[in-house]
């Protein structure tokens, strides 16, 4: 787009964002492979990598077009089960099973967007907890979902194409990186084209967006399509690069506020926040359980030491919000523009 | 000088403002919709609960026409405007728009049957730009589709550049080109207004309903909006439904008035019959406010 239709915050800072993007890129592609531990791949940057992805596609939803939900781990295991069945009984290849999931979380997430036609805010968020629930039950019933294994366990298959085969723990994170790499382009561009102001305008005033016809059913549903496609493909990096394991009790109501917490504390309607957001609720816990086995030294039991950290976790998310309810991405957003009066101070005094 | 823009013959083409004429209240009634007659409204009541909002209203506006509403407080402005453009439902009456006739007018359809309105309370997008905000008024006229979008294909490239030009000129003639970069809940009140009225406008709608326009504006703001919209009617031959309190801007720029008290027409006609009607005065004007107004022009 050119200049008039632009977002203006995007545009001063294009270059140093580019660069910025691109030094990240260049890490995360070459060092870390290279020099991660295996810890910090399987504990931090998976689980980030997915969580950011989940992060990205309920922003699309909430933060840009206003709809608020509660059922994203649902649209994540919808994501991680078709996923898994695709595999096991059509034995697509790996990008079909990745476009074929997230059209099926698409469709799903249409369905449960429905409601939003008529619903808005707290009780839109209360119908999609029909979705959470009744998800969360259908993979629990019907053991085809899991090719009736026994425990309800399903260990997901190494993923394989065009003979590579994505299982050492490097091979899984670079996959990872690539589908989130892939999609938070495309997202970008989405949020940051002509959709912005049909998103944007059903989300601040959904009645002067009707009266000047803007399509407000095409764009709500399109809005649970993307948001729940990219939200199911999170489910699938989460059960085959994460935790190789698949079963309904990993995409409960926690996972979903998770989720939620994520897209608010990083910023609403922000493309970064998700991962600003995804970075502070995969290494907060980390930081708070070394720290108390490092105060306590075991001096606690596990349950309580996790208790803690929730409470610990609810307590920052609340004063977060109360202090900076645009989220991390407005805080970025700060010491950048300081950063560079800074550099601006020192570069005149030089001259 | 700035209003040059709007003349740009192949984006906004402009018309001839139809010549005011005088009609009786009775005659009015009876005439079938003729060529000329941009909206009518027959016998549109509302009510909401026990508050009768609207009674048996009737009137109707004519192609290139500004028709003033006028009332007092509560009197069912607003109330009638939202019928007109399909946001309450009226519980009995016709609304005709152009050619069609509507009990109900789905609001999704007034930017194809050309209207465009404002709202009494500022209804802009403040996550959006001036650009976007005013961008937003042409939606309804993209044909590529969100991925072709997505995709930038060639097409959906042409339509945003089409798409830009317009802002520019809207933008231009209602000073608003140097602000089209900034999020539109920086700019002051007076200022969104305009953009409300830009974003109406860029549709290049037949029919323009401003729902309070000057309210909160200072003089200077109020004179430059009198004088866009007179000019707008002037070069482009719009329709105009103008709900405005302050008398002398009516008086100045309205062809022909309806004033509402209690959700009832009690007088319609030209300037100069509602300021010496005795029920308006009674019911609105107030004797020392028709003497003082008479002969008040503003913009
Ligand atoms: N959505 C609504 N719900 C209930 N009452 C309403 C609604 N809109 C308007 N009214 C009532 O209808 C009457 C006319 O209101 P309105 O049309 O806003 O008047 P005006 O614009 O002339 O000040 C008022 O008594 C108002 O309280
Ligand atoms: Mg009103």
């Amino acid at each position: 787009m050119s200049a008039a239709l632009e977002t203006p915050a995007a545009r001063p800072f294009m270059a140093a964002q580019g660069a910025a993007v691109l030094v990240i890129l260049a890490i995360a592609c070459l060092l870390v492979p290279a020099y991660a531990s295996a810890w910090t791949i399987e504990a931090i940057l998976l689980p980030f990598l997915a969580f950011s992805l989940a992060g990205l596609g309920l922003n699309l939803l909430t933060g840009y077009a206003g709809q608020v939900s509660l059922g994203s781990a649902a649209f994540m295991a919808v994501g991680a089960y078709a996923a898994y069945n695709f595999q096991l009984r059509l034995d697509l290849p790996l990008p079909l099973t990745f476009l074929f999931a997230a059209l099926t979380a698409a469709a799903v997430g249409v369905i449960f967007g429905l409601p939003s036609l008529r619903l808005k805010g707290f009780y839109l968020a209360v119908s999609t907890l029909a979705a959470q629930f009744f998800i969360q039950w259908l993979f629990n019933k019907f053991g085809w979902f899991s090719n009736y294994s026994p425990s309800g366990v399903i260990s997901a298959p190494v993923l394989g194409f065009a003979g590579i085969t994505f299982d050492t723990r490097e091979s899984r994170y670079l996959l990872a990186l690539s589908v989130v790499v892939v999609i938070t382009f495309l997202v970008h561009r989405f949020v940051n084209g002509p959709a912005r102001i049909n998103l944007i305008a059903v989300r601040d005033n959904e009645t002067a967006a009707r009266v000047i016809g803007v399509p407000v059913l095409r764009t709500k549903l399109t809005a649970f399509a993307l948001s729940s496609a990219i939200i199911g493909i999170a489910g699938v990096l989460w059960s085959f690069t994460y935790l190789r394991t698949i079963e309904p009790e990993g995409f409960n109501l926690d996972r979903s506020f998770q989720i939620l917490f994520i897209a608010i504390i990083g910023g609403l309607a922000t493309v970064r926040g998700a991962f600003l957001g995804a970075g502070l609720i995969v290494v907060f816990p980390l930081l708070l359980s070394r720290g108390s086995a490092w105060i306590l030294d075991g001096g606690l039991d596990a349950g309580t030491v996790q208790l803690t950290q929730r409470i610990i976790l609810g307590a920052t998310i609340i004063i977060f919000l109360i202090l900076e309810p645009n989220g991390l991405s407005a805080i970025l957003d700060r010491i950048t523009a300081r950063t560079r009066s800074l550099f601006a101070k020192i570069t005149r005094g030089r001259a | 000088m700035t209003g040059l823009a709007l003349t740009e013959p192949a984006l906004l083409p402009e018309r001839r403002a139809v010549a005011p004429q005088t009609v009786s209240a009775a005659t009015r009634s009876q005439v079938q919709p003729v060529q000329g007659t941009r909206l009518r409204l027959e016998g549109i009541s509302l009510a909401f609960g026990g508050i009768r909002a609207l009674k048996d209203v009737s009137f109707d506006i004519r192609e290139g026409e500004i028709r003033a509403v006028i009332g007092p407080n509560g009197a069912g402005k607003s109330s009638l405007v939202n019928v007109i453009s399909g946001l309450y439902r009226a519980d009995r009456g016709v609304i005709t728009h152009g050619g069609e006739s509507f009990a109900h007018v789905p609001p999704a359809r007034l930017p194809g049957l050309g209207v465009a309105r404002t709202f009494q309370n500022l209804a802009l997008f403040p996550g959006l730009t001036v650009a976007q905000n005013i961008a937003s008024g042409l939606v309804f006229r993209r044909k590529r589709g969100l991925f072709a979008q997505l995709l930038s294909l060639p097409k959906a490239r042409a339509e945003t550049r089409e798409t830009e030009a317009r802002i520019r000129e809207i933008a231009g003639f209602l000073g608003l080109s140097e602000h089209l970069p900034r999020l539109v809940s920086t700019l002051p009140y007076g200022l969104q207004k305009q953009v409300e009225l830009a974003r109406a406008l860029i549709a290049g709608p037949r029919l323009l309903l401003l729902d309070e326009p000057m309210a909160g504006l200072t003089g200077a703001e109020k004179t430059a909006m009198a004088a866009h919209i007179r000019a707008v009617r002037d070069r482009l031959g719009l329709s105009v439904i103008l709900i405005e309190h302050d008398i002398g801007v009516v008086m100045g720029l309205s062809d022909r008035i309806v004033v509402l008290d209690h959700g009832e027409v009690i007088a319609d006609g030209s300037p100069d019959e509602v300021r010496r009607d005795p029920e308006v005065i009674r019911a609105y004007l107030g004797q020392d406010a028709a003497g003082a107004t008479s002969g008040a022009e503003a913009a």
